[in-house]
């Protein structure tokens, strides 16, 4: 990862803070802007931190992963499936029932890994396809799940949606929350805080480990990797199988931390967002942070916007249309994968099927 | 000396072919073992076995007297065997350091220790004289480098017996009499080589015995004092073969082919050929000299209309035919013998008789009015197959069914069977016999005696040496040195090769 990369990162940033800040400044200090924004951007960055991390751990072992978006909602829509039952039918306390939910989206992001898997590592079915298949089947699977058993007339929740317990309470990181304005940007929700601390242990395992030795080796020269005595096959289950279970966390960010509710497609392009940061973070756990922090910051322009739309003066109208302000992380991913920021290098064995 | 690796009665089935046929082999403590043989005769197979990669159908493999059974690499690893494969097995991307403790890593408190695994690559590489920087990235440095960092990775797994696989085939000439030096530097130290070639120079240079198979067995063990080029050659192919290619003196004519300052990128849009300038004449050939991947293959697809040019002319037959597609260049009668002959010499699952008129089945006789003439194709193809001695079981069989040997035939066929000005060689016998190489180098030399520009490609600096008239050597996309093949010898080739100017060679 380069410095030019964080440099172009920073000035993106930059450009859509300004904007809130010269239309609010009126209103809200610049200092009190800036805070909010940046604790907007790196919580709503928080799903594509944790998609691009499991592309990282995917691509780095050889293995393409585009059904990050489909593992995503899968996960979403069953944690928080758990965390209603566990609070509801068991009767368990809202606290445990959200952190079970947290621990079934993970299982089912690493199910999802495993089934990628046998299919791409196992039986060398084009990735693509297989990524392609693990999207379409999270899209069917939950919106006919959802729609059985909370909409339809004689299921389980008859007809009705219970309450759910909730969304995972703020943790005041001590000192640093304390601190006047700035503070604001330490408080945050524990799936947020994961995130962060994820970038760094994946940038200490795939550097400064064994194992991540191992894992990048595989995606590079597998055949280099059999020769010494290491199990392709093994590497690439297990990376891709923590790389599903990277993406269940992402998606219990959705529905246990950011709202308490499932809608059908709720990770609407997220986990293809998270794709194009691992790929301008040029497959480094840092770059792809940086570059997801890139769309948060899209995303909290839009928020912002919203919340000063009063304020927006006449020439700049065209703000007020929401449409606009939402197309701008995805005309960033278009503009990142032209390769405008220098070239993107992919591990050389990414999407091989290893063969004996 | 005591034999530390023994092979008894090793038998290995393919489908359709006996690669091993009750092989016998043994290793004695630190000598280096040559084992000879033409492609196919079944020397990788009998190393991938002694280094579990496969198993046997039959047979024992002894080490240190002890019956052993390997599974797989790891198992040979740990009982000391290391192998240097011909396809280098590094990674790239990484550190020397890092591709050599690559499954074997040293960890401190759960981190990968880089320093202790450094500390250790360079006192091995002091202790055996081979010179490698532990912190340089693998992908950097030249290949006869790499060639040493795969020797220090198996040494760093405490390998007391080494099998290298046509180790030479990527080096220069020079690069290779270093690996000899290191090969003796190693036996002296207690180190036992297997040195796996078809080349006969190398054998008789460096072996302490060598043994020599064919069709799956052991045709016989020798020394090297006790035998020569001649015996040996006949030894791997069971028959008296003629090494030496007979050919008077040139007689060159009209320029035929005029290349000028020629430029082409490669697919990454690097410049891969840096401004070639070079003529071939009429009865002349014309050797390009160089190491794999110094842009012959690129100047080579260039010329015959496949790639597309960035700079400069190139001049057929006296037109000028910069960057026209490759039909009108071969209607003006280019003859081309490809680098890669089953992916882009023949369509493999056509029978032989259409790979023959591949070039000329749209005109007649072969195509009138757009149909197919199934009649003049089968006559061609049986005229053809008489005057080539292809040997096929009849023209309807698929090309893939081929001996590499006769399918390098039936693109010679096709290629000279047609009114020619110039014929463009690039690696015309790779991977052949003997027998096919004698064959085509009488049939190269026959067409510069009719009056037919040859221009020649090949990293085998042997066969540019017999061949040509003229040698041109390429490095780095360029023509280094130009110079009349008698006048020249294979230490200044050499050294041009590895990118030597020519002044500094005086």
């Amino acid at each position: 990862m380069d410095w030019r990369r964080f440099g172009f990162i920073a000035f993106i940033i930059a450009i859509l803070f300004s904007v809130v800040v010269l239309i609010g400044k009126a209103e809200i200090s610049p200092a009190v802007i800036i805070t909010s924004m940046l604790a907007t951007t790196i919580a709503v960055a928080t799903p594509l931190t944790l998609g691009a991390l499991c592309g990282l751990y995917c691509e780095r072992a050889g293995v393409v992963n585009i059904g990050i978006e489909g593992m995503m909602l899968a996960a979403a829509f069953f944690g928080w499936l758990a965390s209603i039952y566990m609070n509801t039918v068991f009767g368990m306390a809202p606290m445990p029932s959200l952190i079970g939910g947290v621990a079934f989206a993970i299982l089912t992001g690493g199910l999802l890994g495993l089934l990628h898997s046998v299919l791409s590592v196992t039986f060398k079915v084009d990735q693509i396809i297989g990524g392609t298949v693990i999207n379409i089947l999270a899209v069917g699977i939950t919106g006919f799940l959802n729609r059985q058993l909370f909409f339809e007339k004689g299921s389980i929740f008859g007809g009705n949606v219970p309450h759910a317990p909730g969304v995972l309470p703020r943790i005041q990181i001590p000192l640093l929350a304390d601190i006047p304005v700035v503070g604001r940007i330490f408080d945050q929700q524990p799936i947020t805080l994961a995130a962060i601390a994820l970038v760094f242990i994946t940038h200490f395992v795939l550097f400064y480990t064994r194992w991540g030795l191992r894992t990048r080796s595989v995606g590079e020269h597998p055949r280099a990797a059999d020769t010494v005595g290491i199990n392709v096959v093994r590497m690439r289950y297990a990376n891709v199988i923590i790389g599903g279970m990277l993406a269940g966390l992402g998606g219990a960010y959705f529905t246990l931390e950011s709202v308490p509710s499932f809608e059908p497609l709720m990770t609407n392009g997220r986990g293809f967002i998270a794709l194009a940061a691992m790929i301008f973070g040029n497959w480094t756990p840092f770059g792809a942070w940086a570059a997801a922090l890139v769309f948060g910051a899209a995303q909290a322009l839009q928020i912002n916007l919203q919340f000063f739309r009063e304020s927006i003066p006449p020439q700049w109208a065209f703000l007020q249309i929401s449409y606009i302000v939402g197309l701008a992380p995805y005309l960033l991913t278009m503009l990142i994968l032209t390769g405008i920021v220098g070239k993107n290098i992919p591990p050389a064995a990414d999407g091989q099927p290893y063969e004996k | 000396m005591t034999v530390i690796l023994e092979a008894k009665g090793i038998t290995k089935q393919f489908p359709g072919v006996l690669a091993n046929d009750q092989v016998d082999f043994d290793l004695r403590q630190g000598e280096i073992h040559a084992m000879l043989g033409e492609n196919g005769a079944g020397k990788t197979t009998l190393m991938n076995i002694l280094y579990g990669l496969y198993r046997a159908d039959s047979g024992e493999v002894y080490r240190d007297g002890q019956r052993v059974e390997f599974h797989s690499p790891k198992d040979a690893i740990e009982r000391g065997i290391g192998m240097v494969h011909q396809h280098f097995m590094l990674v790239p991307v990484f550190t020397v350091s890092e591709n050599i403790m690559l499954g074997a890593e040293t960890t401190r408190r759960g981190t990968l220790d880089r320093k202790a695994v450094a500390a250790h690559v360079r006192e091995l590489s002091h202790q055996y004289g081979l010179d490698v920087d532990p912190l340089a990235v693998v992908g950097d440095l030249p290949v006869g480098i790499q060639q040493r960092v795969e020797i220090v990775k198996a040494l760093y797994r405490n390998a007391e017996i080494l099998i290298l696989d046509e180790p030479t085939a990527v080096l220069t000439p020079q690069e290779a009499i270093d690996l000899f030096r290191i090969m003796r530097e190693l036996t002296q130290r207690g180190v036992s080589i297997i040195f796996i070639t078809h080349k006969l120079k190398e054998v008789l240079a460096v072996a302490d015995r060598i043994t020599v198979m064919r069709d799956g067995k052991v045709v016989g063990t020798v020394k090297p004092k006790d035998t020569n080029e001649a015996k040996l050659a006949s030894m791997m192919v069971g028959r008296e073969v003629i090494l030496k290619v007979e050919k008077g003196p040139a007689r060159p004519e009209d320029e035929v082919l005029k290349v000028d300052d020629l430029k082409v990128h490669d697919f990454r849009g690097l410049e891969v050929i840096r401004g070639v300038s070079f003529f071939v004449r009429a009865g002349e050939i014309l050797g390009i000299a160089g190491v794999q991947g110094n842009g012959q293959t690129e100047l080579v697809e260039a010329l015959t209309g496949l790639r597309a040019t960035h700079g400069g002319r190139m001049w057929f037959a006296g037109k000028d035919m910069t960057g026209r597609p490759p039909r009108p260049i071969t209607e003006t009668g280019m003859a081309h013998i490809p680098e890669d002959r089953q992916r882009h010499g023949l369509v493999l699952p056509y029978v032989v008789a259409d790979n023959m008129v591949l070039n000329t089945y749209y005109q007649p006789p072969f195509g009138v009015r757009g149909i197919l003439q199934p009649k003049a194709v089968d006559s061609n193809a049986r005229k053809l197959i008489q005057d080539f001695d292809v040997r096929t079981p009849s023209p309807y069989v698929p090309t893939s069914k081929l001996s590499g040997g006769n399918q390098q035939k039936v693109i010679v066929a096709r290629e000279l069977s047609h009114p020619i000005k110039l014929l463009i060689a690039n690696q015309p016998t790779r991977g052949l016999d003997v027998g096919s190489i004698e064959y085509i180098h009488h049939e190269i030399v026959e067409m510069r005696d009719r009056g037919i520009a040859v221009l020649l490609v090949s990293a085998e600096l042997d066969e540019i040496m017999a061949l040509s008239d003229r040698i041109a050597v390429m490095y780095r996309g360029q023509i280094v040195a130009t110079v009349d093949a008698a006048k020249v010898t294979r230490e200044q080739l050499g050294l041009w090769m590895a990118g030597a100017q020519p002044e500094m060679v005086r």
